[in-house]
Formats: C-alpha cells, structure tokens, sequence
C-alpha cells in the first residue's frame, strides 16, 4: 500500500512472538504503517495469538506456543501483510492538554528552542500550532512518544542525562515529545510541564492515551497551571474529543 | 483470614506473583516474581495455585509470625531459615504454627528467595495481579510492621513433600536465542560476545542486572543509532561502551540499545539468581532450538508435581525429636475386658 516503504521484516522476538519491522528508522509513514497493522492484527483474531502491541515502527504479535506455533502464526502474518487495506488514518480521539512554559517549569526550554533555531517565545508557539499523535506507548506504563513536530525540532539527545524529572514533564528530543511517567534517568530535554497523569495504575481504566490520538498542547500562565494542579476534579485540565 | 505479621524485613521483601501479563502495548511489563520458577515449585510443593501471591526476598529474609497456623515453602535462592529455633529445609513443605516465628535468613546461594504460604497472599487485586512493579508505582517494599492478609491453608494436614530443584544459583552457561537485532552485529562481534566470560556486576535489580567483562568489544555495525522498538524480559541490551545489560520480568517495555539476543525463559532465572561476581557465558540456539524449549508455566507445574517426593526424616536429624507425641494409641491392655 505505501510503495515508498520497505518489504517489512519479521523476526523473532522471544520464543513466543514475533515482531514485523516495517523500517529501521522512524517516519511518519512507517509509524502510521505500524499502528495500522496493530489494529489490523489485533481485529483479525488469529488462533493462539495472545497479545499484540505495537511500537514506533514495529508489531509485536504474541503468542501461546502451547496452542499454535511460531510458522502457523508467521503464515497468518504474512496472510495479513499481503492483505494490508487502506485503513482509516484519522485519530480517534483528540487531546487538549494544558501546559506551563514558566522557567520554573521549563529549565530547558532555551536550550531546546535555540537548538530548533527559535526563540522561547517562538518554540511555544510552534508547539502549540503543531497536533502531534500518539506514535508508541512505552518504557514507563502509560508514558507516550508524541511526533512529529517541524524538522527543526530534530534535535538530538543530550549526552548528559538528567537524573530524575518530575510526572508529567514535557520533554523533547528527534522532533518528538514524551510527557514523562518513568522513575529513570533521560536524555531528553525539559521543556515544560503538565499535569496530566497518562497511568492511573488503581483506576479501572489505568491508561489515559492510545496509539493514534491526537494532542494539542495549550500554554498556560504558572499561575493557573497552579490551579489546574490543585484541582483534582480533571486529570492536569486535559479534555478529550472523540472524534470518530 | 488468617494475618501475617512482618517482625523484621531485609531491603528487597515484595508480594509477587506471574505479574501481568498482556499491558505491553500499554507500555506495562509484565513483573512478577524476578524468578518465576520458584513459584511454580512452591505451587507443586503445596499443590496450591501457581497464581498464589508469595513473599519474595531479595538477599535477605525476615521474621514473620501468623495468627493461625499454616504450611509454607521455602523457594529459590537457599536462605536458612527457623521455626522457633527449629531449623527449616528448602524446597519442602513445612509447618507454621500460629504465633510460632519464621526466622528466614540471608541468602547462602542464589538471589532472590521466595516464601509461599499454603492460603496464598490475599491482598487486592491490581490489574488482575498483586505483584508490586515498583518502577510502574504498583505495591511497596514490605516493612517491619506490615501485615498481610493470606488464605486459609486448605489442607493444613497434607502430608509434607520436598522436591529436588535445578541448580540455577552458580551461573555458567546461558542459551540465547537470535532477535530481531541480532544482524545489526557483525559475525566478528557475535563470535566475541559467545566467546567471552562474564562476570555478574553487582549493579542489578528486578529490571536487569549488568554484565562485566574483560574481553574484546562488540558492538553493532551502526552505534547507537537506532529507533526505539519493542523489548521483552531476557533480552541483551547491548549500551554504547560495549556493556551487556540482561533485562528482567521489571524492564521497560521499548528501548532504544540495540539487542545482540535474548535468553530463552528456561534459562532466565539463571541470571537472576547470579550474584555478584558469578561467571556467566552464552551460547546460541538456533530459533528452532529456541522454540522447542518453550513451555507453559501449567506443564512446567504439571511436570514439578510428579517430581514431588514425600518428605521422610530421619529421627536422628530431628533436633526436637521428644516434642513429638511418638506414641498414641497405648493402652493398659485390658481395655476390652473392661465394662
């Protein structure tokens, strides 16, 4: 369907899944191709697949070895590939997610718009313009890589990691956003902050976001975000649109 | 139900199960037990559920009392261990009575220990699992103090049994299998890494421990440069200065190192269980070697309880040999002739 893509890969990734790689590096085109496979996979109810996630440019699909076996699954994969349909691209669901840019809240926001060549005033903006999707959710429960902003924002990982970061701060490297959840050091930059909590490990439905939606950030003064923090009426001031 | 009190706690004491499977795409590792084999002897010991909640203990034990008695096992890394002075064997069925104390040691061989009550820990579910995931902020380290709810023992008269355990506490050779990472190394550098001894570095916990070594470097063709993708427990992260993390059942669920393989599950507690210093190598397997050796955790089970072995004493090892009423039934011998 996407003839400027690669064959995909599949390759074996523990002896009970397989991952199906359609590039080795990271487009929007080998993202969308992943996350419409997922689905894909997911909806075709193959005999003794147990689980089937994706990642930025990958699906793994998992399976019982007890039940099936890894050539009976790869025949049912392949099956599908060959099948892959023109699929509904548009998001299902839009984020609207409140966001303080205030030093305090945004240590590095300088460094980061200076690298995109911008000033801070001029990176916020292009955040906000900019609806990004959710491409992968991973490392921390929860946790999303978001992208792609505008190519100036390929800025790379710093080689010093920070040690820890607050929940829910905005942080940005290789023209993506992650709005953090992990106990781990990172990388990536801090450039603001939200309070919006995307694992809720007690509610009864712990995760807030999915492959696919959409996210708008909208800045806020330090002041209300203050306020939205205190209100623990919403998640971090966050509305959802469903959109289809 | 019957409570359990924590008189004291080393550092690593969580309530574990098989953890959760089927939240990867949510970006939840599975967790559970760092050693899950264990569970599944202590399940065969007991003939309880292998889904039981269980205490497991990283390095040290503690002492713990309950209100009602109970059977237990003592699984994984060997730690000694008492019932009020009376000592208590590994990897066979044992008795608590109520308000007697299991005193559980530090761990002599292995890692990670496990104590298994026969009602199981009966604390709220949490996505269909009790285990603590620490790094996911699921469940806390257990603390002096603490109490835990457990089940009652369903069969406190079952005879006891003891089981033979595969050694898996003195490292050695560890079989992998390939990912799909293992062509982004050359074959030079995949000769290099199985030809390597390693030691385990005293860096590790339930999310991976680091291997150290002195041998040559491997590294993939390309560096550090490529996209983040889906992870599984067992594989081997490979990070820029050419040291090998292996991942646990706690890891992330995406990272961006590249993976020169993974161990299979089998092999997995092998490399939990190392401590410090203990020497490790790896060897490939074919996938469809890899393959074979994939069991379910329920034929795993199955396969331990045939290998259960009623528990038989020898008097001369019992040290309290004359609290037991070794007689019953005497009589005057004119019972019958009596009225």
């Amino acid at each position: 369907m996407n003839t400027s893509l690669p064959e995909p890969e599949l390759r074996p990734l523990g002896v009970d899944g397989i991952l199906v790689r359609f590039a080795r590096t990271l487009t929007e085109a080998a993202n969308a191709r992943a996350l419409a496979f997922c689905e894909q996979a997911k909806n075709a109810s193959i005999a003794g697949v147990t689980e089937v996630a994706s990642s930025l440019v990958s699906v793994r699909v998992g399976f019982d070895p007890h039940v099936t076996n890894r050539n009976s699954v790869t025949q049912a994969v392949t099956k599908l590939l060959a099948s892959e349909q023109a699929t509904q691209n548009s998001p299902k669901r839009l984020w609207r997610i409140p966001v303080a840019f205030g030093p305090t809240y945004a240590p590095q926001l300088g460094e980061v718009a200076a690298l995109a060549g911008l000033t801070p005033e001029q990176a916020v903006a292009e955040v906000e313009a900019t609806t990004v999707r959710v491409i992968a959710i991973g490392f921390a429960p929860g946790q999303p890589y978001l992208g792609m902003l505008p190519s100036n924002w390929n800025v790379p990982r710093q080689s010093n990691l920070t040690d820890s970061l607050p929940r829910g701060a905005l942080i940005c490297a290789v023209r993506q956003l992650i709005i953090w959840a992990a106990e781990a050091p990172t990388g990536w930059r801090h450039i603001g902050q939200t309070a919006f909590r995307v694992y809720l490990p007690e509610a009864t439905d712990p995760f807030a976001l999915e492959p696919g939606d959409a996210v708008q950030f909208s800045a806020v003064s330090d002041s209300d975000f203050r306020d939205i923090e205190a209100n623990t009426d919403t998640n971090g001031g966050a509305t959802c649109e469903v959109l289809r | 139900m019957v409570q359990l009190t924590i008189i004291s706690a080393g550092q690593g004491l969580t309530v574990q199960d098989l953890g959760r499977p089927g939240w990867k795409a949510q970006g939840l590792s599975t967790g559970g037990a760092a050693d899950p084999l264990a569970l599944l002897e202590a399940a065969a010991l007991l003939g309880t559920s292998p889904a039981q909640a269980v205490i497991e203990m990283m390095g040290f034990g503690g002492r713990f009392k309950a209100d009602e008695g109970t059977r237990f096992a003592l699984t994984g890394a060997t730690m000694d261990a008492d019932v009020d002075g009376v000592r208590v064997l590994p990897n066979s069925t044992s008795f608590l009575p109520a308000g007697a104390t299991l005193t559980v040691g530090a761990a002599k061989a292995g890692v990670y220990g496990y104590l298994a009550f026969a009602g199981g820990i009966t604390t709220p579910l949490i996505m269909d699992s009790r285990a603590a995931h620490l790094t996911a902020g699921i469940g806390k380290r257990l603390q002096a103090g603490d109490t835990l709810p457990l089940g009652l023992d369903p069969d406190r008269m079952r005879a006891p049994r003891k089981l033979r355990v595969e050694d898996r506490f003195s490292g050695g050779t560890v079989r992998i299998m390939p990912g799909p990472q293992t062509d982004f190394f050359d074959q030079q550098a995949l000769d290099a890494f199985t030809k390597t001894t390693f030691h385990r570095s005293p860096r590790g916990n339930r999310q991976g421990i680091r291997l150290e070594h002195s041998g040559a470097e491997f590294g993939t063709k390309d560096g550090l440069n490529h996209v983040s993708d889906l992870i599984v427990p067992g594989d081997i992260q490979v990070t820029g200065a050419g040291v090998p993390y292996v991942l646990l059942a706690e890891c992330q669920t995406i990272g961006g190192y590249p993976r020169i393989g993974s161990v299979i599950p089998a092999d997995l507690p092998k490399i939990a269980q190392a401590t410090p210093g203990t020497t490790l190598q790896f060897r490939f397997l074919t996938l469809e070697e890899a393959d074979a050796t994939a069991q379910t955790q329920a034929a795993k089970l199955r396969q331990l309880a045939q290998m259960c072995q009623p528990m038989v004493r020898d008097p001369h090892d019992i040290a309290d040999l004359l609290r037991y009423q070794l007689i019953s039934g005497a009589t005057s011998g004119d019972d019958l002739e009596r009225p």
